[in-house]
């Protein structure tokens, strides 16, 4: 089938190399990229014109051009400004996010661009689970001390890494103060297909052995006007993600969209540590009214083992 | 009468001249022996880095949590150590004390080496050392990592010309007399590099002015070097790091470590090459003193450093004070026995003249040099341990720091080959200026030439 290359198509073909990769193809491409282990040389994929027609072309005639990735990936989506809201009172440390998010971005069980942490400010106030994404601060103390540009805030407000560039100095690790900095210590978890991948600034895959790699708002995902991995992921509605400039947000689970300044107004929303002057863009609702019980044995001084009981009563 | 002051000054000149070229002329066991082992070292080094090349920074004890170790530790060490040619040389000379002129060029070769190998620790802690080239292409001067390797490269390049040009009419003086005494290489070498030195009033003139001005331009330097590298540090929003004084107490810290290192290499240099009638007790004792000032002001520094947080007691300062001074800390025995050998008891022993003698200052200098190590190991990991958040859902290894032995082996390698260079520096040149022992002698230099 793929021998016999209509006119037709070539013409198709002509007309995409005319216009160059346009900006939905080329989201596309990137998406397909997942498939990429699937495919071989000679199988067609399919491909958006700008005229919201679907062409099909060979594989083959297909090329990514990395600078180009990296550049639209430097750049950003303008007029953005991408924020999220982490709603404590309904996380129950599911973990669907973590799990999400280390499939997309090939990571190892023990790296986390995403991390739920069981917290417990004091002894009196109970714990709760609080998932850590990269804030994508506004004044960012990662990006102030790389010496090369690796990583880098965009004009929507995320902070990424670049993988081909950064050159594993680890300063960011030390500057960034929300531990929200991984590194790729040894050979990078391999998934089928990450040889032949282009790299991919706004997906971080494949990862790369000696460099830097972090929660990415996932930027790729946010191109092609889809939410986050862990947001979509999420089960118990944890997750608000949207714009900050036309002040909407989008809960993950039930899809609803809600006024930012509201949501954030009405339940006091706040940030991790403002004091440092970071200016997050990750945003929490206290965890209050939770979705499962707390309890401190002041005998025991301990808090879990009430909860495993409980957990194991119901059960 | 000016010819019997001339014949004087010959025979004065000789002397000095067979003093101190004679450990040019010799090769002896030890020696020999010495360089074997330092080579050794190196070379099962090498193999380590290769390792570590190979499979990347995963070989080493170092984590997501505590991503800085015992490289960036030496590191600190290395540009502390260096910083002894500026104290020495710059400072002190400066203030025109006498008592430098047999030190201060073991001082530069110390600082010299010193600060090469903080260049080269400094790639073998990079995750991506194929991507050296991408600080030059794509540096930006708003990280202080840029700054840093700014102004080493300029302390490097000063340190040199503080230890090449003072030397030239030592060169000179040898290429001249020990023509037969040398192998052809060695005087071949001499002759290139002492560049044509005939030693005329003007040349002597121009010498004194360029050394001038390099040791005054060499102080801001050497305090820009050491800043920035503590800026490293105090420039995040860590606990333990997040200090104002940084700066100054990371300078006074280096003095400490310099003056230590100067001490261990003089007293060495004194017994190999015999040269007791040059590096006296005088000296050991000078020097003593000075080790002893600058050891006090960095215990002063010490007391800002932990009193002020220790007072206030804040959430993370408190965690990592805890870490340091409670004994069931992850660092507390380190910390007291470091502060104990490597800064109290050489203040205290230092303050008595009979433990100011060469033996004495030996060990109190290898008590500073190890100390100091060791406090730049406090000063870097201990913070990283604690985050401002919890550390969970990763494996036991990443709670703390433990260094692997490929990590140590190199670590220990890059030392020793900053130690090779000295010892080779020192081997293969006069390590007392010739010249300026005997001017002080009142020998007319620039009639013997």
């Amino acid at each position: 089938m793929s021998q016999e290359i209509t006119p037709e198509a070539t013409s198709r073909r002509n007309f995409l190399k005319r216009f160059g990769i346009t900006l939905g193809a080329a989201s596309t491409v990137s998406g397909l990229g997942l498939l990429s282990a699937c495919t071989n040389d000679d199988e067609m994929v399919s491909l958006l014109t700008t005229d919201g027609k679907t062409v099909q072309v060979p594989k083959s005639q297909m090329k990514i051009d990395l600078k180009k990735m990296e550049a639209r990936g430097r750049e950003g989506l303008p007029g953005k400004k991408f924020v999220m809201v982490i709603d404590l009172a309904k996380c129950r440390n599911a973990r669907k996010c973590m799990a999400a998010c280390q499939g997309a971005h090939h990571l190892k069980p023990e790296q986390h661009h995403i991390n739920v942490l069981r917290m417990e400010n004091d002894k009196r106030t109970g714990f709760y689970f609080q998932p850590k994404p990269c804030m994508h601060c506004d004044n960012p103390p990662c990006t102030k001390v790389c010496p090369v540009d690796a990583t880098f805030k965009r004009q929507d407000g995320i902070v990424l890494i670049d993988n081909e560039r950064c050159i594993g100095c680890r300063f960011c690790i030390a500057a960034c103060p929300y531990s929200a900095r991984v590194f790729n210590w040894s050979e990078p978890k391999y998934v089928e297909g990450d040889d032949d991948r282009v790299y991919d600034i706004e997906l971080n895959v494949p990862q790369k052995k000696g460099t830097i790699t972090k929660c990415l708002f996932s930027a790729d995902r946010l191109r092609i006007g889809k939410l986050p991995y862990c947001v979509s992921a999420c089960e118990n509605g944890v997750y608000w993600f949207g714009d900050a400039n036309e002040d909407a947000v989008t809960n993950g689970t039930s899809k609803e969209t809600t006024r930012l300044s509201t949501l954030l107004e009405e339940n006091a929303g706040y940030t991790l540590m403002p004091e440092l002057g970071t200016k997050p863009s990750v945003y929490y609702l206290p965890p209050k009214d939770r979705l499962f019980k707390y309890n401190y044995d002041a005998e025991t001084d301990d808090w879990m083992k009430l909860h495993d009981k409980e957990a194991e009563a119901k059960s | 009468m000016s010819e019997i002051i001339k014949q004087n000054d010959e025979k004065i000149m000789t002397k000095i001249t067979k003093d101190l070229t004679h450990h040019l002329t010799t090769r002896p066991l030890g020696f020999k022996l010495w360089i074997g082992f330092l080579l050794t070292f190196i070379a099962v080094a090498i193999w380590a880095y290769g390792i570590q090349f190979e499979k990347g920074l995963g070989v080493t004890g170092m984590r997501d949590y505590v991503s800085w170790g015992l490289y960036i530790a030496s590191f600190v060490f290395f540009v502390a150590v260096a910083l002894v040619g500026m104290l020495i040389s710059a400072t002190v000379g400066l203030l025109k004390q006498k008592w430098i002129v047999p030190v201060s060029r073991v001082a530069e070769m110390i600082a010299l080496a010193f600060v090469l190998m903080a260049g080269v620790i400094i790639v073998v802690d990079m995750g991506r050392p194929d991507r050296l080239l991408n600080v030059f292409i794509y540096g930006r001067f708003q990280s202080p990592i840029i700054w840093d390797i700014t102004v080493v490269q300029v302390y490097i390049l000063i340190s040199f010309l503080l230890l090449f040009l003072p030397m030239l009419p030592d060169l000179a003086i040898i290429r001249n007399h020990m023509k037969g005494d040398l192998p052809k290489w060695q005087w071949k070498m001499y002759n290139i590099l002492s560049l044509g030195w005939v030693g005329t009033p003007q040349q002597y003139k121009i010498l004194h002015s360029t050394v001038r001005v390099l040791l005054i331009l060499i102080v801001p330097v050497a305090l820009g070097i050491h800043t920035v590298t503590s800026w490293l540090s105090a420039m995040t929003l860590r606990a333990g790091w997040d200090s104002t004084i940084f700066g100054p107490y990371y300078v006074t810290g280096a003095f400490v470590a310099g003056a230590g290192a100067v001490a261990v290499a003089l007293y060495f240099i004194r017994r190999f090459y015999h040269l007791e009638e040059y590096i006296t007790d005088y000296h050991f004792d000078k020097l003593g003193q000075l080790m002893v000032l600058v050891a006090l002001v960095y215990l002063y520094f010490n007391l800002n450093e932990f009193w002020v947080p220790g007072f206030k007691m804040k959430t993370a300062d408190a965690k990592h004070l805890h870490t340091l001074f409670s004994l069931h800390g992850e660092y507390g025995v380190m910390f007291y026995l470091t502060q104990m050998f490597g800064l109290i008891l050489p203040i205290i022993f230092g303050l008595f003249r009979r433990f100011r003698k060469p033996f004495p200052m030996m060990i109190i200098g290898i008590a500073l040099v190890v100390g100091a190590w060791f406090k730049r190991v406090i000063i870097i990991i201990p913070t990283l341990i604690h985050a401002y958040l919890p550390i969970q859902n990763v494996p036991e290894s990443f709670h703390e720091y433990d260094p692997t032995g490929i990590e140590i082996t190199i670590t220990l390698g890059v030392i020793a080959v900053a130690v090779l260079i000295v010892s080779l520096l020192a081997k293969f040149f006069p390590v007392l200026p010739i010249w300026e022992i005997a001017e002080e002698k009142g020998v007319d230099i620039e009639r013997d030439l």
